[in-house]
């Protein structure tokens, strides 16, 4: 693709991303007062990552299943108190096992 | 100046399995970029300025159809305007010297990632920490991107299939200790699955796109945990 074509393309896709988290944060200076918005607040980055993992993790892989054991991999890991990284590594070597599985045994 | 220096190095160490998951994840990208026709330096471009994956998709395949400027940008607007919603939380969690300029600065981080373990912290956040915890992945995203594009086809489908989950995983890290330590949160949690299940298999949903599902059912979630449980300050206010 030319730069020509490409350039203007990548300058509405990035400003576009920018303003949408630049002006919010810049503009809000003081401290929330209301209970409503500040509970939902609370509530948003949860119930946003939580939309955005299911069902979408179930079809992030090339069979169901594999999704399935990585998901509930990850769900036990995490329950048990550990950090991000040994999560999203458990979670990745279910998939690939359960994937080599697949390969051998499908 | 040991106090800033101190919180970023420790935005750093906070920042390494996020950059270590936007490195698979990014690769994926690179890949899909390559494939709409971008070239690897374009692909890294999209990256480097953007660090958005569901918004980078969309853009490429915008980019491969040659649609108009106006549709990019109302997609990104739509796929991305969740990170408005985290803007606003941030902007609560930051301490009083993070403002301004630090701001502007740093708002292209807002990704929902760093945006989660910033929001996580027990105590605010400076920009020091911010700037810190942004670093390692904003070069995992830029660097994953330019691997995929450029070395990604000799990489074996199983692995990059394997490592695609990393995401997925880090995101069931956050939400899982906050909602098995507090019913408010996991009731919020099971409302916003509820919706984002609807939204995904109903036929009668078909049209709406991903990035708005996820507003929608966060926007829902997070309202009815509003009103049937809003949050005090001594019981988790401050992570609002």
């Amino acid at each position: 693709m030319s730069w020509s074509i490409f350039l203007p393309y990548l300058a509405v896709m990035a400003i576009s991303t920018y303003l949408i988290r630049a002006v919010p944060f810049v503009l809000i200076n003081k401290k929330l007062e209301n209970k409503f918005v500040k509970s939902f607040l609370y509530y948003v980055p949860y119930t946003v990552l939580s939309a955005m993992t299911f069902p979408a993790i179930l079809y992030g892989t090339n069979h169901i299943l594999t999704a399935a054991a990585g998901f509930i991999t990850a769900i036990i890991i995490a329950y048990r108190g550990k950090g991000l990284l040994i999560v999203a590594v458990g979670a990745s070597a279910a998939v690939f096992v359960t994937e080599l599985l697949y390969l051998f045994l499908g | 100046m040991e106090d800033l220096e101190l919180d970023y190095r420790r935005g750093l160490k906070d920042g390494i399995p996020i950059a270590l998951g936007y490195f698979s994840v990014s690769t994926a990208f690179g890949l899909i970029a390559v494939d709409s026709g971008c070239t690897a330096v374009e692909a890294l471009f999209i990256s480097m300025f953007n660090v958005t994956s569901a918004g980078q998709f969309a853009g490429v395949t915008i980019l491969a159809s040659m649609g108009t400027y106006i549709e990019m940008a109302l997609a990104q607007f739509l796929i991305n305007a969740r990170y408005a919603l985290m803007a606003i939380s941030l902007s609560q969690k930051i301490n009083d010297k993070f403002r301004g300029v630090k701001r502007l600065a740093l708002a292209t981080f807002i990704t929902d990632e760093i945006f989660a373990v910033a929001i996580g912290q027990d105590d605010e956040v400076s920009a020091a920490y911010y700037g810190g915890l942004s670093t390692l992945p904003w070069f995992g995203w830029a660097g994953g991107t330019f691997f995929g594009a450029v070395l990604g086809n000799i990489m074996p489908d199983i692995l990059s299939t394997s490592l695609s989950i990393a995401l997925y995983g880090m995101f069931i890290a956050i939400v899982v200790p906050p909602a098995k330590a507090n019913f408010k949160v996991l009731i919020a949690v099971a409302i916003a699955i509820a919706c984002s299940c609807i939204l995904f298999y109903v036929p009668v949903f078909d049209g709406v796109s991903s990035g708005f599902a996820i507003i929608i059912s966060a926007v829902i979630a997070s309202a009815i945990g509003a009103l049937l449980f809003p949050v005090d300050d001594e019981d988790g206010g401050d992570a609002a």
